[in-house]
């Protein structure tokens, strides 16, 4: 059976899995609807976190980021896994013991303030906002890659099924078909891995691999090959970075803070019966991730040692164009690939100088390896489900975010207090299909920018949130004022920071006009410590929170009487 | 108010920030400390194939990230159960 008829076959079985899912845990009310009826074991809510959290970024681009950038890819590996540390220790047991829906919910109610609510709910759709407007453009790139259609039906085609489970299934079809989603996410990410390790290095562990000898009897350690060739080709060595340490230091801590202030997995742990679960379910989640992310460094080398083979040839001389293995050229149809022969020889060349021939688009790395690899048609589609699957579940679970922002924060808390459950259900999935159909826009005419605005969100949450949670649990004087003006501070200013050197100026992007050196990627971390401090200096000015609040925050700080998610 | 008296809270409060923040400093001393600001020294030191500060940065971390959850998880479970504030 050949490749294309192979990933129809997987990817419709997986397909017929999660929407059979979607319709046998339909829900029933605005309960199951946002909070899956607080019933979701930590097993199975850790996974679903997993496959929440990890995104058409992650798997299809996150590996690919780290091959070409070597030691520098690692904030992300750090920053995403980090992040969890902090969520399981600071936020997720006390956000759990408060008992409410929605971050806003916590910030308005400890805040004692409808301007902090709103304040919160805003910044909560422009953070998922601007993660989903990059994921509808993933799940239609995986799409019209293997159903060999063009982009803009392969985004429609996404929009249809997300909507399809999403609006259907509430937070309870998506938990129990993220969990089916984890695991083909998860196969399809070890399975190439494996074969390429035995492959290789003769290591059936990936992770044992990556630190072994390449498989020729040289007795040469894979790295050491790696960096060798890095530098004869004129990369940086693979396993030194290029950018500042100040730079990677601020970047790795926007992203691990940014993760705990991700609107999308906070509500994760609202979904647990009790707060010894939500503590269980960050390890679950971290634990489920972890495989992933331990795998995308050892993708990521193998991946570019073949792929320099393969380019280059064994002996460096370049490989014959029409000797091209077959990746080449399927993916030069998508052009993503191209081939230059600057110097008239027949001979593509891979290198980081001017001999240079080859334009290679990083985002195909985790696609493209098992066929560079060489591994069987059925590992290929096998990927390809799994790109799928990241793609579809990270979309819903933002547009669950959106729709109860929408309907429950601002419509019900709000503007129309009086609007019955069923009404709010009702605007819930219509604010779902108006999200699905402003991303799907976004999908089919990026605005250029979509790879750009994913870092962007965690910067965004990092700056707005994070320090307003934090505070609110664990200073129980913090008032009102001080929260407020913290978070207006932090987001306007890595707001502006961002937009300024990604669309304003963009020539000025360099490490030169950067502030302190720190990168617009990085730059949320500078607008959290100016949101803590401004909120530290408005409170000192302006007086305690009252004793009610600060009895609330008492409560929240041990497990005993926690009951289900309320909703008032 | 579940605690027996002001003492139980203030002291059950005191241990558990107490934990968090030992957990807390591995965790910022084994990612920030091994993974970025010491990188190039411990890449001095060879494991396995490994430069140290590199496998810190790309895989140690990440280990080291699910065992502090890990204790954390633990440890909050029995300070529970010594002031009696657990769920039933």
């Amino acid at each position: 059976m050949d490749i294309q008829t192979l990933t129809f076959i997987i990817v419709g079985l997986t397909f017929a899995l999660y929407i059979g899912i979607a319709i046998w845990s339909r829900a029933g009310s605005t309960n199951d609807f946002y909070v899956a009826g607080g019933g979701v074991h930590p097993i199975a809510n850790g996974m679903a976190t997993a496959a929440d959290w990890m995104s058409a970024a992650t798997y299809i681009s996150m590996a690919g980021i780290i091959a070409f950038a070597g030691y520098d890819g690692s904030v992300y590996l750090m920053g995403w896994t980090g992040g969890y540390v902090l969520l399981a220790m600071c936020l997720a047991p006390y956000l759990r013991k408060f008992g409410k829906f929605t971050v806003p919910d916590f910030i308005g109610d400890r805040y004692y303030s409808q301007t902090a609510r709103t304040i919160a709910v805003l910044c909560a759709i422009l953070v998922s906002f601007t993660y989903i407007a990059g994921q509808m453009r993933g799940v239609g790139v995986v799409f019209s890659r293997f159903l060999e259609v063009d982009i803009a039906t392969g985004v429609i085609i996404g929009m249809v099924i997300v909507f399809f489970y999403t609006v259907l299934g509430g937070m309870k079809g998506i938990t129990y078909t993220q969990v089916a989603q984890y695991c083909v996410l998860m196969f399809a990410y070890i399975v190439p891995a494996v074969f390429l390790s035995l492959l290789m290095t003769g290591h059936i562990l990936p992770q044992t691999g990556f630190g072994g000898t390449v498989a020729d009897g040289s007795g040469q350690f894979l790295l050491e090959r790696l960096d060798g060739l890095s530098t004869q080709l004129g990369f940086a060595e693979y396993t030194e970075g290029v950018r500042s340490k100040v730079d990677v230091f601020f970047i790795t801590a926007a992203l691990m803070v940014g993760t705990a202030g991700l609107p999308h997995v906070i509500v994760r742990f609202f979904t647990v019966p009790k707060v010894r679960d939500a503590r269980r379910s960050a390890f679950w989640a971290l634990a489920f991730i972890a495989v992933v992310y331990l795998t995308a460094p050892t993708i990521a080398a193998f991946g570019k040692m073949n792929m320099i083979n393969t380019v280059n040839g064994p002996d460096l001389q370049g490989v014959e164009y029409d000797n091209a293995p077959s990746w080449i050229k399927n993916w030069e149809k998508t052009g993503l690939i191209s081939w230059e022969d600057k110097n008239d020889d027949g001979r593509m060349f891979y290198s980081g100088d001017e001999r240079n021939e080859m334009t290679i688009d990083r985002d195909i790395m985790v696609l493209a390896n098992p066929e560079i690899g060489d591994l069987p048609a059925w590992v290929v589609a096998l990927v390809a489900a799994g790109g799928v699957a990241a793609a579809l579940s990270t979309s819903a679970g933002l547009l669950l975010v959106i729709s109860t922002s929408v309907s429950h924060d601002l419509l019900k808390r709000n503007l129309m207090p009086n609007i019955t459950d069923k009404q709010e259900l009702m605007y819930a999935r219509l604010a779902a299909a108006v999200a699905i159909l402003i991303s799907g826009y976004f999908g089919v005419y990026p605005p250029g920018f979509v790879a750009q605005v994913v870092a962007f969100a965690f910067g965004l949450a990092a700056s707005s949130f994070f320090p307003a949670i934090i505070l609110g649990i664990f200073n129980k004087r913090m008032n009102s004022t001080g929260a407020i003006a913290g978070m207006i501070v932090g987001i306007v200013f890595t707001f502006s920071y961002i937009v300024f050197f990604k669309f304003i100026s963009p020539e000025l992007n360099t490490p030169d006009h950067w502030l302190f050196g720190i990168s617009p990627e990085g730059i949320g971390t500078l607008g959290m410590i100016f949101n803590f401090v401004v909120a530290f200096i408005v409170h000192k000015m302006t007086g305690d929170a009252p004793k009610d609040i600060q009895d609330l925050v008492e409560s929240i700080r041990y497990p005993k009487g926690a009951g289900e998610a309320q909703d008032h | 108010m579940a605690f027996k008296n002001e003492d139980d809270a203030k002291a059950y409060w005191k241990e558990n920030l107490s934990l968090m923040l030992k957990l807390l400093v591995v965790w910022f001393v084994v990612s920030y400390g091994f993974g970025i600001l010491l990188v190039d020294v411990l890449n001095e030191i060879r494991f396995f194939g490994f430069k140290l500060g590199f496998w810190f940065a790309q895989q140690g971390s990440i280990i080291t990230f699910i065992v502090l959850i890990f204790l954390y998880v633990r440890g909050m479970a029995k300070l529970d159960n010594k002031y009696e504030v657990h769920e039933d």
